[in-house]
């Protein structure tokens, strides 16, 4: 009979072999043979010690991870039991979710003090700009995805109406950022409702093709129709944002106060960029309060609810159509307030930034923080933005740590980084008695 | 015509799925404060019966009147979330259809959307927690309470609903229904898989429905200690058809009923060589 180790090693060594075949295979037509230029055309250059490098580097790792798991709990574990790892991310998700309110606070009073921190540069701000958009439109789809249960892939029309509402509103009829926000925020909640009619019955991956559909249409039309959008050129030299009226320029126009003037400040470009940072964290904030409260009113209820059980709503006389427009019409409208915003900001907008990736990784950032965790959203966003952002210097392994990144939190934290639901009301208090086995 | 004391007048429904008639020109009617069962083996077509009723399915022909003071409400025209809201009729499921991740309270005040979302005036006053919202709100939670005090589920009020013993999500689901304030409430098999004592308990619930809350009942039962202890009138339903309609002691001893419970007595014997193959003992005559 063998002993344990030998057995281990066993094991351990036909995984390895496995994993290097595996590897070889991928490797040699991939890494082992590589076009080059030469003189009068291209020709192949082996590199297949290249490739004994790299399967090398597999057998010895697959090695080494088999003999760890294989010797360190000897007995085979139970399939389903969690690793040690996913213990450790389960105890950080719930320190988390225990103190999500002392986090919520640090992190907005952090939020609004990170302007004027000493490392702070325009760089900083700029990155710290892009993540709040993308935390609101997170918390934007979180409505529709999150709340409702109906799985969005083409949110970024929304965005994208917004957008171009502003920038077309601007141009043609010369509105302000603070007229026009509104009235992009009306459109897109339209657009919305015009997606909802026709996919009121579809539910599920159905629903998903439909909406995916619906992102690319809009995108196409903002293509193609030229003489309205500028088609592929977009829209340029979109207002700036002025601080209610007071330009951030450093000589105002004819008639007009500039910004610097009104304070007795110094001219600096990085004014605009604090005020913009400011402008998006309170549009942000908003967006959060708002769900927050919906989520407390029978129709936030009504909405979880057909997430739950259709039928079963119809049967208590809940009016699925109107639920389900309004989730999708209320999820549009904050997409295109933060579609104005990225419109003002950019000073230029095209088709070009509302490919479906945007979606993609707006839908990622939702389903990564935890479907409907607000706090969960604002992780997964500074994460999903901040690594690709951070990981420039790694160039072309970029995206590959990216997908590393996101296979890693779904083989440990499947349901999402913060996957917890909070009842929107309680009856007994928490920590009292009767609250010990609630929720789970 | 219509019966002036009836809440509920079912005129030659009939519902056909292509080639196959399930409910054939049934009628019957259910008195208002009673409780009336709808029995019959497998496939007669009782929930189909429910399924028109509270709008899931269009009857191909019949009238489904509800009387509402002096008006009557035809509940075939009516699209399925008004029949709950409007008419007021609401119902259970044989499989039971909680929001199961949602707590116990959550489900209780979502039954009460209708009369929330008025009062939130469609979320508005919500929004800004007006008073007239919070004092609506308090009046719901006083109102899921009292339900759950009666279901005794008062102590697991913020449990997550799906994790609730069988017996507790049949209760609950009935307490459910019961918080759109209904006039008639149709229960789909509420005594399925419950154990004696909780179907004893089932029976005080529904009569408590009944005699307190003034609400009828309408119920679909396999368990006959359920239906012979507590119905006021049971309908018998056999392959689409209604074959008998009276009293508990009436229907039991109707010899129509027996033969389609127990089948026809001629052919109540396996025939002999059927039964060798089988493996049955076959019983001589």
């Amino acid at each position: 009979m063998p002993t344990p180790v030998g057995a281990a090693l066993r094991t351990a060594l036909k995984e390895a072999a496995i994993a290097a075949g595996v590897a070889l295979i991928v490797a040699l037509p991939l890494v082992g043979f590589r076009l080059i230029d030469i003189t009068g055309g291209v020709s192949i250059q082996t590199r297949f010690d290249w490739v004994v490098y790299g399967v090398a580097v597999v057998f010895i790792g697959r090695l080494g991870l088999a003999l760890w798991r294989e010797l360190r709990i000897p007995h085979a574990r139970k399939a389903g039991e969690a690793s040690s790892l996913a213990i450790f991310a389960e105890q950080i998700a719930a320190f988390t979710r225990q103190y999500s309110l002392y986090f919520g606070i640090v992190g907005a009073a952090f939020a609004f003090a990170l302007p004027f921190m000493p490392f702070t540069d325009q760089y900083i701000l700029d990155v710290a700009i892009t993540v709040l958009i993308y935390v609101m439109l997170g918390w934007g789809l979180n409505i529709v995805v999150g709340l409702a249960g109906l799985l969005d892939l083409g949110y970024v029309a929304f965005y994208a109406v917004g957008a171009y509402s502003y920038a077309l509103l601007a141009q043609n009829f010369n509105l302000t950022f603070w007229e026009s926000l509104p009235l992009a925020g009306a459109f897109a909640a339209l657009f919305g409702l015009l997606l909802g009619f026709p996919v009121l019955r579809l539910r599920g991956d159905y629903l998903a093709i439909v909406t995916l559909g619906f992102g690319e249409m809009i995108r196409i039309i903002l293509l193609n129709w030229q003489s309205l959008t500028g088609g592929p050129n977009g829209v340029s030299s979109i207002e700036r944002p002025s601080f209610f009226g007071y330009p951030f320029t450093a000589v105002a126009p004819e008639g007009k106060t500039a910004f610097h003037e009104l304070m007795g400040l110094e001219f600096s470009n990085s004014h605009r960029v604090i005020f913009l940072y400011f402008l998006i964290l309170i549009l942000a904030l908003i967006t959060n309060a708002f769900s927050v409260r919906m989520r407390r009113l029978p129709l936030g209820r009504a909405w979880e609810a057909l997430r739950e059980d259709e039928i079963a709503c119809r049967s208590l006389g809940i009016n699925p159509t109107n639920t389900k427009l309004s989730a999708f019409a209320l999820g549009a409208m904050f997409g295109g307030f933060a579609g104005s915003f990225f419109a003002t900001r950019q000073g230029f907008i095209s088709p070009e930034s509302f490919t479906f990736i945007e979606s993609a990784v707006i839908l990622a950032i939702v389903v990564l923080g935890g479907m409907g965790s607000q706090f969960g959203v604002v992780i997964a966003a500074a994460f999903l933005i901040l690594v690709p952002e951070f990981g420039r210097d790694l160039a072309q392994f970029r995206m590959l740590m990216f997908g590393f990144a996101m296979v890693a939190i779904m083989v440990w934290r499947p349901r999402g980084l913060i996957a917890h639901r909070e009842p929107s009301m309680r009856l007994h208090p928490v920590g009292g008695p009767e609250a010990a086995k609630a929720g789970s | 015509m219509t019966t002036p004391d009836h809440l509920l007048d079912v005129e030659h429904l009939t519902m056909r799925f292509g080639g196959l008639t399930a409910i054939d020109d049934v009628s019957f009617g259910a008195a208002d404060r009673q409780i009336s069962a709808i029995i019959g083996p497998n496939g007669a077509g009782k929930t189909t019966l429910f399924n028109c009723l509270t709008g899931f399915y269009k009857p191909t022909v019949g009238r489904l009147g509800l009387r509402r003071g002096s008006k009557t409400l035809l509940l075939e025209r009516m699209e399925g979330f008004r029949i709950a809201q409007q008419a007021g009729v609401a119902r259970t499921f044989q499989n039971i259809r909680l929001f199961p991740g949602m707590t116990v309270l959550e489900n209780l005040l979502v039954a009460q959307h209708t009369a929330l979302m008025r009062a939130s005036m469609f979320s508005l006053a919500g929004l800004f927690r007006l008073p007239v919202f919070r004092a609506a709100e308090r009046a719901a939670v006083d109102f899921a309470r009292f339900w759950l005090d009666r279901i005794g589920l008062l102590d697991r009020a913020d449990w997550d609903a799906g994790n609730l013993p069988y017996g507790d999500q049949r209760r609950l689901e009935i307490a459910r229904a019961m918080c759109t304030r209904p006039v008639l409430l149709c229960l789909d098999e509420p005594a399925a898989g419950l154990n004696p004592r909780e179907s004893a308990d089932l029976n005080e619930l529904l009569l408590y429905i009944r005699n307190e809350q003034k609400t009828a009942v309408l119920l679909i039962e396999h368990d006959m200690s359920v239906v012979m202890g507590i119905s006021d009138r049971i309908i018998v339903l056999d392959y689409g058809r209604k074959i008998a309609d009276g009293t508990p002691s009436a229907v039991r001893n109707d010899p129509v009923v027996i033969r389609a419970y127990l089948g026809e007595e001629e052919t109540d014997e396996i025939p002999p060589e059927i039964a060798a193959e089988i493996g049955v003992a076959a019983k001589r005559p």
